[in-house]
């Protein structure tokens, strides 16, 4: 890759070199008043359309390499049920994409090339044709039906997870300038009430220590989920609009000040068995990769956090380790931790 | 109109009437474009600095300490300049140069000359839409040099974050002139677009009826009214900011406590700033877009010899676009935690631009089918600009897609789909348009081989900078991060990034060549004949030389519609839209 990015820079380099004599070359040409650098000359009409043609096919190669290059940096495949949901409908847009993609680019640039003008030709009289027209109208907008109502079934779903019959689990996702915190509802499942004018010293999430519902709350920095048990996230923040990004689940919810938000979803896959994935030890390959050629220790998976929305300097590193396990590790692991009343 | 003539020939005008504060309109688009070049080489000069800092995070660069001062220490560039110049890049990118320097530029220049008007309607509001923009551009290069630097919440400005100095320095000082230049802005904006309206319906020539005017100015006339619906509700929404951070009222805020210190605000909502904000911010890209591809029809129309395909069903595109870019806003919102009945009715509405966008694509497509191409740099541009068009419409069908939207929304994906679908278009559509009318501008004409070479190295690194970006975007990369380099998971990507950033620089200087022959072309450039391109539209039937009320005598009559290229039983390949039909000829598109 190193050496790739180096033939990249010479090949520029080289081109923008030959580029720039040309410049100097054609400006005192100018400067003798030449007259044949204004005018298209049927010459330039192969050229540039010869261009037009090599340059499509670069553009089709580069895409390919792309593709297979960095078909391992990706997401690896979702980590939740309504994950696959999204997949597939991403997949089936992406695949419309890229054949259209190809048709018209090559359309266009083909015709660039092949109806290229030259003194001796005339271009053909045409004003419309109603019937392509009709065509190129009510073909995509059947294709566009097809993917709303699919686009629109699932997002539907997403967004009412109410419809599965077990309660989902509540946990609060809690965010500041610059990092994330969770609250766990507790045995009765319901958060105690909260504000920020409530925060005082360890408090730190403003929860009324009155409130029955609060005092079996689990306040923690490391999120813990059971394995296919569906949990509803409420967001809150402190300042100002953070965005809950969790790409290995397909989930994203605003945090914004003053509103409640939520999202709910089932997380399908636990970190171990993800760690065991084929694609996504590929990934940790690709990145380990780099990481010893810098001397840094290797990188493990672990599922994240992020926040996707600006919210300050240090925007660029406000993140969470999320830990999917078994049930039994999980009850273990939230026994261990403190209920907001021993706080 | 002879008392008009007369007129103008006595009056002798100073060197500030004719070149500083112009009436005329000729003048105005000028003095537009060069004043959008000059913001065009501050906002792409930042991204390339940030750039800098994107492909190698944290490395020492004495540029970067010669260009920030204390927000770039030893060379490092600060995460909080960083942010600010992602904000500046877009302000100045979206609104001064592609909104002010492409519209105001080719508006002015063209509705009069191509409806056959004398100058717009009102030259003076036309002034003074110009200096408005100009005060507003000086007060925006101003706040980059404030103590607390510039705006830095992202182009888009969002309170809370926008609200509150306490919660970035770039929400003091800077955001403050952040708001006060783009009041002037708007205020520009609403002047200029007035005048564009008024004259397109008051002062087309006889025989101009609206089915005979040339695209460009259908979609500088939609434009217009686009604006004049949309930019009020971004003046609303940047009052009410200026009012919560200032006043102490509470619009955007409730529940806050930023930097230890609990706000006294309640009751606001800061997604309320969203739907304000999008409300402009939608129809704002094709505020961008819709003069680019006007001036696309009629550029490849002209070099192709051929009418554009067509003509009805692309005005009809533009008027729909027009009207579906209202109702669709939502879209950027899709995550804010609106209903989620909302986020149907806005993916449904949003899905449907493809619709018009694909008769555009395929009209254009079909306009060169079978014609007598005549490769010039503009046509090239155009040709670039339907290659963007396609490439970012298409990405547009999985972000316009509410459930596909929740995990790219953010990232790269979301970067890339945008600077190709409207960025790129529309920089494309505006060197087009200067290569094409530079003749009308200053009677000369510029260099075809630097042309050429100004378009292939800009049009291979455009796709270089922002093709990778969609992988980045798939990978899960946020936008607006100072640096990947917090997430190993993001380790691999370093490559990518790389990559782009030396696209983006050499595309970045590749930008000397036009700038060189642009102003070397209008000094010392091959004078020009009337109607170089062999063009049907009226602004080629003007004397070469600028004169006051731009035709010497009458204005001419129209007898037709602009696009009688290669028409049988014709003597040449193009016919002026001001030669009367031939006994027996019928007329295009009727």
């Amino acid at each position: 890759m190193e050496t790739l990015l180096i033939i990249l820079v010479v090949i520029l380099g080289v081109l923008v070199v030959a580029q720039a004599a040309r410049v100097l070359e054609v400006s005192s040409s100018l400067k003798k008043d030449d007259t044949s650098d204004t005018d298209v000359t049927d010459k330039d009409n192969r050229t540039q359309g010869l261009l037009m043609l090599i340059f499509m096919i670069f553009m089709f190669g580069s895409f390919i390499w792309l593709m297979w290059e960095y078909k391992d940096v990706l997401l690896p495949g979702p980590a939740s049920e309504h994950g696959v949901d999204i997949d597939n409908l991403w997949n089936i847009s992406m695949w419309l994409i890229v054949i259209v993609f190809f048709i018209t680019q090559t359309l266009l640039f083909v015709f660039a090339y092949r109806f290229r003008g030259s003194k001796k030709k005339k271009a053909v009289y045409m004003e419309h044709d109603n019937r392509l027209e009709f065509i190129w109208t009510i073909v995509p907008a059947v294709v566009l039906a097809a993917l709303i109502i699919y686009g629109l079934t699932t997002w539907t779903n997403i967004m009412n997870p109410s419809a599965d019959d077990e309660e989902p689990m509540i946990i609060e996702l809690y965010a500041k300038q610059f990092g994330w915190t969770a609250r766990y509802a507790g045995n009765d499942n319901t958060l105690g009430y909260a504000n920020v004018g409530l925060i005082e010293g360890v408090n730190t999430l403003g929860v009324d220590g009155d409130d029955k519902y609060a005092k079996d709350d689990i306040i923690t920095t490391e999120l813990h989920l059971p394995v296919g048990k569906p949990v509803l996230f409420k967001f809150r923040s402190q300042d100002v609009i953070h965005s809950a990004y969790l790409p290995h689940f397909r989930v994203q919810m605003n945090c914004v000040p003053g509103t409640a938000t939520q999202f709910g979803f089932t997380p399908s896959i636990t970190t171990a068995d993800m760690r065991l994935r084929e694609d996504v030890i590929k990934k940790v390959e690709s990145v380990n990769a780099v990481r010893e050629t810098k001397g840094e220790e290797p990188w493990e998976f672990d599922y994240l956090i992020l926040c996707n929305k600006i919210c300050g300097s240090a925007h660029y590193n406000m993140q969470m380790k999320i830990v999917v396990e078994t049930e039994e590790e999980y009850n273990n692991w939230i026994k261990e931790q403190k209920a907001f009343a021993e706080l | 109109m002879s008392a008009h003539e007369e007129h103008d020939h006595h009056h002798e005008q100073s060197f500030i009437e004719k070149y500083v504060f112009s009436m005329d309109h000729k003048m105005i688009a000028k003095q537009f474009l060069i004043t959008g070049m000059i913001m065009g080489i501050i906002g792409v000069g930042m991204s390339l600095l940030f750039r800098l800092q994107l492909a190698w995070p944290e490395k020492e660069w004495p540029i970067l300490e010669a260009l920030l001062g204390k927000w770039g220490t030893d060379g490092v560039m600060d995460p909080n300049i960083y942010l600010a110049l992602v904000t500046i890049h877009g302000t100045i990118m979206v609104f001064f140069v592609l909104t002010a320097g492409l519209s105001g530029t080719f508006s002015n220049l063209l509705i009069p000359l191509q409806i056959g008007a004398r100058d717009m309607a009102s030259g003076f509001i036309n002034m003074l839409s110009y200096w408005f923009f100009f005060a507003s551009s000086v007060v925006m290069v101003v706040s980059l040099f404030v103590e607390s630097g510039p705006a830095a919440a992202g182009w888009t400005i969002y309170p809370p974050l926008s609200a509150l100095p306490q919660a970035m320095p770039g929400s003091g000082m800077g955001m403050t002139l952040w708001l006060v230049s783009m009041s002037l802005f708007i205020v520009s904006s609403l002047l200029g677009a007035l005048n564009y309206i008024v004259t397109v319906l008051n002062l087309r020539t006889k025989g101009m009826s609206m089915t005979r005017l040339p695209l460009t100015i259908w979609a500088f006339f939609v434009t217009a009214i686009l604006g004049v619906l949309s930019f009020p509700v971004l003046f609303s929404a940047a009052l009410l900011l200026i009012f919560d951070r200032s006043l102490g009222t509470s619009f955007y805020l409730s529940d806050i406590m930023v930097a230890g210190e609990l706000l006294s605000n309640q009751g606001g909502s800061p997604v309320l700033f969203q739907h304000l904000f999008w409300f402009l911010g939608h129809p704002e890209v094709y505020i961008i877009l819709l003069p680019a591809l006007g001036i696309t029809s009629e550029v490849i129309s002209t070099n192709a010899r051929k009418p554009i395909f067509g003509y009805r069903a692309m005005v009809g595109s533009i008027l729909a676009i027009a009207f579906l870019s209202f109702i669709v806003w939502g879209h950027h919102m899709f995550v804010t935690g609106m209903s989620p009945f909302l986020g149907s009715v806005f993916t449904f509405t949003t899905l449907l631009i493809a619709i018009p966008s694909a008769v555009k694509a395929f009209n254009y497509i079909t306009t060169l089918w079978k014609g007598n191409l005549r490769l010039t740099p503009a046509m090239l541009f155009s040709i670039g600009l339907v290659s963007t068009f396609i490439t970012g419409g298409l990405t547009g069908l999985i972000l316009g897609d509410s459930a596909l939207d929740i995990n790219v929304h953010d990232t790269y994906f979301v970067v890339a789909h945008f600077h190709i679908v409207m960025g790129l278009s529309a920089i494309f559509g505006m060197f087009a348009g200067v290569y094409h009318w530079f003749p009308k501008m200053f009677g000369r004409r510029m260099s075809k081989s630097m042309g050429y070479i100004h378009f292939w190295i800009t049009f291979v690194c455009a796709y270089g900078v922002f093709f990778p970006m969609h992988f980045l975007g798939m990978a899960g990369l946020p936008r607006r991060y100072y640096t990947n380099t917090s997430f190993p998971m993001f380790d691999d990507l370093a490559d990518i990034n790389v990559m782009v950033s030396i696209f983006a620089i050499v595309g970045g200087i590749a930008q000397v060549v036009f700038i060189f022959n642009f102003f070397y072309s209008a000094v010392r450039g091959k004078k020009s004949t009337q109607n170089p391109w062999k063009s049907n539209t009226m602004e080629w039937t003007t004397p070469v030389e600028h004169i006051h009320g731009n035709w010497p005598g009458e204005i001419p009559e129209v007898h037709r519609w602009a696009y009688d290229y290669s028409k049988p039983g014709m003597d040449e390949d193009f016919v002026p839209q001001t030669t009367p039909l031939q006994e027996g000829e019928e007329e295009g598109s009727h």
